[in-house]
C-alpha cells in the first residue's frame, strides 16, 4: 500500500503546473468487524476503504478534494487526472487565503509495524463465543491493518502502518447492569484473553446483589481510569487547542481568562512518542514527542494546527485541524492500586461514565451518567451494585478542589470507535478518589 | 463506455454465488463543503467517495464485505469474503438468517425534489453569500468568533439482490450553518442557526425556506445579549420548548429508546439498551393525550427522507405513538422477524462501508391546536429555552438532561427577561405525560441533524425531525454555576 500511494504521489507531480503544489494525504484501513449479542455473532464481516485527500495549493490558494483510492492504478490515475482538474479550475475563483501553510522542509519518516496477527479469525470469533457460553456476552471484535500517509509535491513522504486487534466488550446481567471490558494489542494471545475474561466474569459476581438506590446529593467517589476517559474525552472536543483558546470557546475557559487552576498534581501531556497513532499532519508536519498540556494543575502549551499557526503567528505542532490529542498521557499520583477501595472508605466505587456533555461550558460543568458498574462500598469493602444516577460537576473540583488523589498506575485505554474508519487514539489515564462529587438525579 | 452501476450490476448478476440470499449496495456521495470564519474562507473542500457492500447468507449465517475496489476482480473477491465470514459464523449466529431475509422483489426509484439545483449557483456566488452572512454576524468587537457555511451532499445508491430487486435512488442534502460567539472576560455565549439543525433535502431552495439571509443580524444581538443576562434561575416550573431543541428531545427519549435493535440487545455494548421492553407496544401510555409521533421517510423535503431503506423495504408514514399510546417500533425488516413486533423501513447504513441497522429517518411529532402566544398565556412562571446546545442521557433512555443556548422567563403569561445557560432535566418515563400543550402547524419546524451515532463498528447518519413548540408542566429547571467572588 506505500509503495502504491508514493506512485500516485509520484503521478500526481507530473500533472501539475509550475508554480503548483500538491499535498495528499492518505488514509486506508483492511478491518474485520464481528458484532455479538447474547454470545452469538450479530454481524461479522469485512472492509477495505481507502482515501486520498489532494490540497492543491497555487498563488497562494488552496482547495481540497477528498476521493476513493480503489486500488486499481490504471482507475486511481484517471481519478486523481480529473480531481486535479477540478481543483485547478476552482484555485481560480478562490480568493487568496492568509492562513495557508504546509511544511516546506523536507522530512520524510517511515513507521511500519510487522502484521503478527492471526490469520485464522475463525478461530478468534470460536473463542469469543466459546468465553461467552452461559452469559450474555455483547460487544465488538475489530482487527487488521491500518494505514496513513502524507505525500508532497516538494518530496517529503511519510508512511504509517499499524495492525491491531480491539475486542471491546461486555458482559450483561438483567437491564442496564454489566462488567465492560477490553482487549487491545497487536498479537492475539490466547492466554491474555482467557485471563481478561476470568477476571471480567469475577466482576459479574459482585454485580449479582440487588442494587441499590441512592438518593442526589454529594458523594465520595473513585472514578477508574476507563470513567475517567469519558471526562478527558469530553474536553479532548476544544479543551487544548490554540483556536478554540483564542477565541474563548474553550471549557478551560475560566484556566485561560481568570488563571483558575486544577490540583498541582494534575500533569496532562500530548505524548504522541508514547501513543499509537501516526507522527505527521496533513500539511506534513512532524509532531513533537510530547507537548505539555497541563503541568502542575496550570495550563501549559496548546495544540496548534498548521492553519491555527498562520493565523495567529505562533509555531505549528502537528495537531489537526481539530487540535485535539490524539495520545494524551495524564500522570499517575501516589495511590497505589490495591489501595483504591481503602482510600476511598465510603462511597461510590465508579468504573464507567457515559454520554458527557456541558450545562456550563465556560464553567467546565459537566453532566454524564454512571454505566455499566457502579458499586456502594463501605469502610474498603464493596457492598451492592448502585443504579445509574446522574452527575453534575465542574472539572476544577472533580480535579481540583475536591481531589482526594490519583492511582499510581496509570492505564493505556486505545479508543475503541470507528467512525468513518478504526480510531488510532489512545488515552494514558490513572483513577482519581474525589470528595463531594455531585449526583443530581 | 459504461457507467459504474451498470457495470456492477452486470458483474453482479453474473458472479453471485448461489445461496440463500446475496446483496449488492453500491452508494457513491459527492459533497462540496464552502466555509467562511472570521471573515476569512476556509480551503473549498469537496469530497467524491464511492464503494460497495455485498452481503451473503450462507446457512444459518449472513457476512458482509465492503470494497472501495469497484473492478470485476474486487467485486468477486468481496463476494468471496461475504461468504466466508457467512460460512465462518453460520454455527453461532444469533438469528437464522436465511429465514430473515426480505424475500420479496422489490423496483423502484426515488430522486429528492431539487427546485435550485446546487450547481447552478457558481463557487465565486456561493463565496460572496457567506461573506455577506460573516460580516453581519460579526456586528461588534466582542463577537470573538463567527462562521457562515455551506455544506451540499449528493448521494447515489443502489440496491440489488440475487433474486432480482433492484432499487436506485438520489438523496440531496444542504446543510447551512451561522454561528457567533461573544466574550466578555470568563464569560462566553454562543449563538448558531437552529444548533444547526436547519438542514434538508433539496437543493438551494432550502436557504430560502429555512430563512438563511435574514438570521444572521438576530444571532449576533441574541449572543451579545446573553453576555449581559442572568442565569437560568432553579426549580420546578413550566417549560416551553422551541422546535429546535424538542427535536433533540424527542431524538434522545423518543427515537433511540424505541429502536427495536436496542431493546434487542444488540447496542448494550454501545449506544445502549432501552427501558421499553417488547410487552410495551400497543398499549404503553408514553405521553399524554397529546402526544403523537409519526415516522414518516415520505415528506420530501425532511433530512432523512427515502423511498425505500437500504435493505429494500418501501418506506410508509406510521404512527408510532397515538394519542400518547405506544404503538410500533424502530425497527427494519430483521427486527421484526426477531421480535415479533411492528416496526418501519429503517433500516439504514451510513454509506457502503458499514451494514445496515435500525435507525429512525424522520421522526415527527404531530401539530396540535395551541398557538404560541396561548401557550405562554398559559404559564404562570417558566422559561421558554431555544436552540439545544447540550444533551446527554442514560443508557437505557430514562434520565436526562439538555441544555439550550437562550432561554426567556414567563411569569404570568407574559415573556419577560432573557436568562443565560437553561437546562432542565427529567425522566423520559414521565416528562412526556407532563405535555399540556403543543403548537399549532405555525409554530412547527422542519430540522433534523447529520450526526447521529451508533452501531459497532460505529455509524454516524442523518435523522430528521419535525416539531411544533410545546408545553411541559413541573420540569426542574435550572442555570450555570454560580460564580463566588
Ligand atoms: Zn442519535
Amino acid at each position: 500500500m506505500q509503495d502504491y500511494f508514493y506512485e500516485l504521489a509520484d503521478f500526481a507531480e507530473t500533472l501539475l503546473k509550475t508554480p503548483e503544489v500538491v499535498l495528499l494525504g492518505f488514509s486506508g484501513e483492511e478491518s474485520s468487524f464481528v458484532r455479538f449479542n447474547r454470545s452469538a455473532v450479530r454481524q461479522g464481516g469485512a472492509v477495505e476503504q481507502r482515501q486520498l485527500a489532494l490540497h492543491l495549493i497555487g498563488d497562494g490558494r488552496r482547495v481540497s478534494t477528498q476521493i476513493t483510492a480503489s486500488g486499481d492504478a490504471a482507475l486511481d490515475r484517471e481519478r486523481m487526472g480529473k480531481a486535479l482538474g477540478d481543483a485547478r479550475e476552482r484555485l481560480a475563483v478562490v480568493p487568496q487565503d492568509p492562513y495557508l501553510h504546509y511544511a516546506t522542509e523536507v522530512r520524510s519518516t517511515e513507521s511500519v509495524q510487522p502484521n503478527r496477527l492471526p490469520e485464522d479469525e475463525g478461530q478468534v470469533v470460536d473463542a469469543i463465543v466459546k468465553a461467552g457460553e452461559g452469559r450474555d456476552l455483547v460487544g465488538i471484535y475489530m482487527a487488521g491493518g491500518i494505514h496513513r500517509g502524507f505525500a508532497n509535491s516538494l518530496g517529503q513522504r511519510n508512511w504509517f502502518s499499524t495492525y491491531s486487534h480491539h475486542l471491546d466488550w461486555s458482559f450483561h446481567l438483567d437491564g442496564d447492569r454489566a462488567v465492560k471490558s477490553a482487549y487491545a494489542g497487536f498479537v492475539w494471545n490466547p492466554a491474555e484473553f482467557e485471563e481478561r475474561m476470568i477476571r471480567a466474569k469475577g466482576e459479574l459476581q459482585a454485580l449479582r446483589q440487588p442494587p441499590r438506590t441512592l438518593e442526589p446529593g454529594r458523594y465520595r467517589v473513585y472514578l477508574a481510569p476507563q470513567a475517567l476517559e469519558e471526562v478527558v474525552g469530553l474536553l479532548r472536543w476544544g479543551g487544548f487547542g490554540l483556536s478554540a483558546r483564542r477565541t474563548r470557546r474553550t471549557p478551560l475557559l475560566r484556566m485561560v481568562a481568570d488563571g483558575a487552576g486544577l490540583d498541582p498534581t494534575v500533569r496532562m501531556v500530548e505524548d504522541t512518542r508514547g501513543g499509537l497513532s501516526a507522527g505527521f499532519d496533513e500539511a506534513g508536519f512532524l509532531k513533537p514527542d510530547q507537548v505539555t498540556l497541563i503541568d502542575g494543575g496550570r495550563l501549559g502549551d496548546p495544540l496548534v494546527s498548521a492553519r491555527a499557526a498562520k493565523e495567529y503567528g505562533v509555531p505549528a505542532n502537528g495537531a489537526s485541524r481539530r487540535e485535539s490529542p490524539e495520545s494524551l498521557s495524564m500522570a499517575g499520583g501516589t495511590i497505589p492500586r490495591q489501595d483504591v477501595l481503602a482510600t476511598l472508605g465510603t462511597g461510590i466505587f465508579i468504573n464507567n461514565l457515559w454520554y458527557l456533555n456541558y450545562s456550563d461550558r465556560d464553567a467546565c460543568r459537566m453532566t454524564g451518567m454512571t454505566r455499566f458498574a457502579a458499586f456502594w462500598v463501605e469502610n474498603g469493602e464493596l457492598r451492592a451494585p448502585v443504579n445509574v444516577m446522574r452527575f453534575d460537576e465542574t472539572l476544577y473540583r472533580m480535579l481540583g478542589d475536591n481531589l482526594v488523589g490519583l492511582t499510581r498506575e496509570v492505564e493505556l485505554l486505545p479508543d475503541a470507535h470507528s467512525y468513518g474508519g478504526r480510531s488510532t487514539r489512545s488515552l494514558r489515564l490513572p483513577g482519581a478518589v474525589v470528595n463531594d462529587f455531585a449526583l443530581t438525579l | 463506455m459504461s457507467t459504474p452501476i451498470e457495470r456492477l450490476e452486470a458483474w453482479f448478476r453474473e458472479a453471485a454465488p448461489a445461496v440463500s440470499f446475496c446483496s449488492l449496495r453500491y452508494v457513491s456521495e459527492r459533497s462540496e463543503n464552502v466555509s467562511v470564519r472570521r471573515g476569512v474562507v476556509e480551503p473549498i473542500a469537496s469530497g467524491d467517495d464511492a464503494g460497495v457492500m455485498v452481503t451473503v447468507a450462507d446457512g444459518r449465517g449472513l457476512g458482509y464485505a465492503g470494497t472501495c475496489d469497484l473492478s470485476r476482480a474486487g467485486l468477486q473477491r468481496a463476494l468471496e469474503r461475504a461468504r466466508d465470514w457467512a460460512r465462518r459464523t453460520q454455527a453461532c449466529a444469533v438469528t437464522d438468517f436465511s429465514a430473515a431475509t426480505l424475500g420479496e422483489v422489490r423496483r423502484g426509484e426515488y430522486r429528492t425534489p431539487v427546485a435550485t439545483p446546487w450547481d447552478s449557483m457558481p463557487l465565486p456566488d456561493k463565496i460572496g453569500l457567506l461573506r455577506e452572512q460573516s460580516e453581519r454576524l460579526h456586528a461588534d468587537p466582542r463577537i470573538v468568533d463567527w462562521d457562515a457555511s455551506l455544506w451540499h451532499t449528493e448521494t447515489e445508491t443502489l440496491y440489488l439482490t440475487a433474486d432480482g430487486t433492484r432499487v436506485q435512488q438520489v438523496l440531496s442534502h444542504l446543510v447551512p450553518g451561522l454561528g457567533c460567539t461573544a466574550n466578555d472576560g470568563s464569560e462566553t455565549a454562543s449563538r448558531t442557526f437552529g444548533g444547526r439543525g436547519f438542514c434538508r433535502q433539496g437543493g438551494l431552495e432550502v436557504l430560502e425556506q429555512a430563512g438563511f439571509s435574514e438570521a444572521a443580524p438576530v444571532l449576533a444581538r441574541e449572543a451579545l445579549e446573553l453576555l449581559a443576562a442572568p442565569n437560568c434561575p432553579t426549580g420546578a416550573m413550566d417549560l416551553l420548548l422551541a422546535p429546535d431543541q424538542l427535536i433533540l428531545q424527542i431524538h434522545e427519549s423518543i427515537g433511540h429508546p424505541l429502536e427495536l435493535d436496542r431493546i434487542l440487545g444488540d447496542e448494550r455494548n454501545y449506544a445502549g439498551t432501552s427501558f421499553v421492553t417488547p410487552d410495551m407496544f400497543g398499549r404503553y401510555r408514553y405521553g399524554s393525550d397529546l402526544l403523537n409521533v409519526t415516522h414518516d421517510p415520505n415528506d420530501p423535503g425532511e433530512f432523512a427522507s427515502y423511498g425505500f431503506d437500504d435493505e429494500g423495504l418501501a418506506a410508509r408514514r406510521e404512527h408510532i405513538i397515538k394519542d400518547g399510546i405506544l404503538m410500533r417500533g424502530l425497527g427494519g425488516h430483521l427486527s421484526q422477524q426477531r421480535t415479533g413486533l411492528p416496526g418501519v423501513a429503517n433500516s439504514r447504513a451510513t454509506s457502503w462501508n458499514r451494514p445496515p441497522i435500525d435507525r429512525m429517518a424522520n421522526l415527527n411529532l404531530e401539530s396540535g391546536d395551541a398557538t404560541f402566544d396561548g401557550m405562554v398565556r398559559s404559564i404562570e412562571r417558566g422559561v421558554f429555552m431555544q436552540t439545544n446546545c447540550s444533551w446527554s442521557i442514560d443508557d437505557s433512555r430514562n434520565k436526562f438532561q439538555f441544555g439550550c443556548e437562550r432561554g426567556t422567563l414567563i411569569r404570568d403569561g407574559e415573556l419577560r427577561e432573557v436568562v443565560k445557560k437553561p437546562n432542565y432535566r427529567g425522566i423520559s418515563a414521565t416528562f412526556w405525560r407532563n405535555l399540556t400543550h403543543v403548537g399549532r402547524p405555525e409554530t412547527r419546524e422542519v430540522l433534523g441533524t447529520p450526526f447521529c451515532g451508533k452501531g459497532e463498528p460505529n455509524q454516524v447518519i442523518r435523522v430528521g425531525h419535525a416539531a411544533p413548540a410545546c408545553v411541559f408542566a413541573g420540569v426542574q429547571v435550572f442555570g450555570g454555576e454560580v460564580v463566588e467572588d
